[in-house]
């Protein structure tokens, strides 16, 4: 049976928009690229022309910047490049920023690394990966670039050249950025130094502009654009990055004061620590002064959709929860969930153990991983853990993915949602299926 | 009232654990079979005295229920071998002499009966990450290392790997 004719038209148009929007995208890429190549520096810049407090300067920018979060690979030396960043869309290297000429950036002039900044272009012209959240940088000062820009050429260099990405075809060819550019970047919405005069205004400028929270916090569309609006929550690293815009509405509302305790280095008293992705950001915030932190917080505040954060509340008074009603079912598991906890967590987590008591940690039944609407944050904090490491405030948990089976975690979560939060139960089945993916993911 | 059991195969035998099911393995291995080898050191899972092999991988028996190890296959350090007839790891932890107070030494051999039934032939960095999770508090990790190291060269016999 042959379609109707009236289907075939309406294939024919399809086809034709397709091969129109083809041409259409080549047109858009030979018009944006190639760029060209800025000449490379010789002989080398030389470091002592930046002055102590361009250093000073360039050191903070960095930090809130979080370059060397993606710059650095596990064991490997700073700046120089080399992580894997996991994207929907295949697996990106970081590259060398250190001031080697051959494999990092010593060879690029300023005017070459603001454009990298501000367009996403390499100093030989090619195009660079959004990874690399130029859509953010690129409404920084100059005085901010040039900094950055000075403080990096003195880091000691490196001789380390990137490792070969492993995307998804044709992802792989360059000149297809063009066209996400066209989309996704604004280039020259740069925020002068001069119009922060205010806190809030100060923090907007260090969220949108060098901090890219947006990069993680708002999540990425299919075109690998971030969502709008902005700050809705998103993905990254195996971890939910929490919307940042309901904050005074949650079941454990933030304050002004807590959440500067929380990013200036990564311990609240009435949250807990700061996991996953957000470790490591919040160490490098520790390295600048804790007034751009409450700058950043100011800023945070004028976000929120469900009415501005208080300023400071006094010490959470614990009290015990009154669990929901249940069937008998669901209290069997609770019950064997509080058994589990008593052997797997208690000597941590219980109200009586010396780790809940000294250093003011705050009670499970305060952590964002354990009342959030999703139990994802929950399940990756079990089955992993908490890596070691060099935060000011040393946070540890053991992995306990090749200790509890999924239905052993989904009686704790029961028992934990009820007993310590007081909460609804997570969706049980949806539990157990999440901690599976999560081991074959692994 | 009968006192519920838990149904555990440990070393290759089958046992019906007594210790209440919240009770951590290591009290139950240590207190109801006697097996001492494995350590109570800080209780907290950051020290790994207490390293057990439980489905082939290595846990901290200080935080592993006894309730979660129904019909599961638990091995200790006494799966390895004897003073009379040493295995492999435990062999060469005597001859680079890698114990000097000896508390962490039977977590740190079964720590590395795991990685090496795993991957036979480590190499330096995959030790040492593997390693990381147990702590030496006399500081003998190079002597440590280099008795895994010799093993990790020649590889387990196949009479010295689990079954699990």
């Amino acid at each position: 049976m042959s379609p109707p004719p009236r289907s075939a038209r309406r294939l024919l148009h399809k086809r034709l928009l397709l091969a129109a929007g083809g041409v259409a995208l080549a047109a858009a890429a030979a018009l944006f690229w190639p760029h060209s190549a800025i000449a490379p520096l010789y002989p080398a810049t030389p470091a002592a022309a930046a002055d102590p407090a361009t250093l000073a300067r360039g050191a903070r920018v960095v930090a809130l910047g979080d370059c060397m979060v993606c710059h650095t690979a596990a064991n490997g030396q700073p700046y120089a490049g080399g992580l894997p960043l996991q994207t929907p869309f295949g697996t990106i290297y970081s590259t060398n920023i250190t001031p080697d000429r051959a494999t990092g950036i010593g060879a690029w002039s300023p005017a070459a690394f603001e454009r990298a900044m501000r367009h996403g272009v390499a100093r030989d012209g090619h195009l660079l990966y959004p990874a690399f959240p130029y859509i953010h940088y690129t409404r920084m000062s100059d005085a901010d670039i040039h900094a950055a820009y000075a403080y990096l050429q003195t880091r000691a260099p490196v001789a380390a050249p990137a490792p070969v990405n492993d995307l998804i075809p044709p992802l792989g060819w360059r000149p297809l950025l063009a066209v996400w550019n066209l989309l996704f970047l604004r280039p020259g919405n740069r925020i002068a130094d001069a119009a922060q005069t205010t806190p809030a205004l100060r923090g907007q400028y260090l969220v949108d502009s060098m901090g890219h929270c947006a990069s993680c916090h708002s999540g990425l569309n299919l075109l690998g654009g971030e969502r709008s609006p902005a700050f809705g929550g998103g993905h990254i690293d195996g971890w939910d990055a929490p919307a940042l815009t309901g904050l005074s509405a949650l079941p454990v509302p933030w304050t002004q004061a807590e959440l500067v305790d929380y990013l200036h280095g990564g311990l609240s008293p009435a949250h807990g620590a700061a996991k996953g992705p957000m470790q490591p950001v919040t160490a490098h915030l520790a390295e600048v002064p804790v007034d751009e932190v409450r700058a950043i917080v100011a800023h945070l505040n004028t976000l929120q959709t469900s009415g501005a954060l208080a300023a400071s509340a006094p010490p959470a008074q614990r009290q015990a929860p009154t669990p929901p009603a249940a069937s008998a079912a669901a209290q069997a598991l609770r019950q064997r969930g509080a058994t589990l906890f008593e052997g797997a967590c208690a000597s941590c987590h219980g109200a009586s153990a010396p780790l809940n008591a000294i250093n003011g940690r705050p009670g499970l039944d305060r952590s964002r991983a354990l009342t959030d609407a999703s139990p994802h944050n929950f399940l990756r904090t079990v089955h992993d853990g908490v890596a070691r490491a060099s935060a000011p405030a040393a946070i540890y948990m053991p992995p306990f993915a090749e200790v509890l089976s999924d239905a052993d975690i989904a009686a704790l979560a029961a028992y934990a949602r009820a007993d310590l939060a007081g909460l609804p139960a997570w969706d049980g089945g949806a539990v157990v299926r999440a901690s599976a993916a999560m081991r074959t993911a692994n | 009232m009968t006192t519920p059991s838990t149904s555990v195969n440990v070393n290759g035998r089958a046992q019906q654990l007594k210790s209440a099911p919240a009770s951590p393995l290591l009290y139950a291995l240590r207190n109801e079979l006697h097996l001492n080898g494995a350590k109570f050191g800080c209780g907290m899972g950051q020290c790994g005295a207490c390293t057990v092999i439980v489905d082939g991988k290595a846990v901290y028996a200080c935080l592993t229920p006894v309730a979660a190890m129904a019909g599961r296959q638990v091995r200790t350090i006494e799966s390895l071998g004897s003073a009379q007839q040493p295995g492999p790891l435990q062999a060469a932890f005597i001859k680079h002499q890698a114990a000097q107070c000896g508390y962490c030494i039977a977590g740190m051999i079964m720590r590395a009966q795991a990685l090496l039934e795993k991957i036979p032939h480590p190499d330096e960095a995959q030790i040492r990450a593997h390693m990381e999770a147990n702590l030496c508090r006399c500081g003998t990790h190079m002597r440590i290392f280099a008795a895994i190291g010799e093993v990790a060269r020649a590889g387990l016999p196949a009479a010295a790997r689990g079954a699990a």
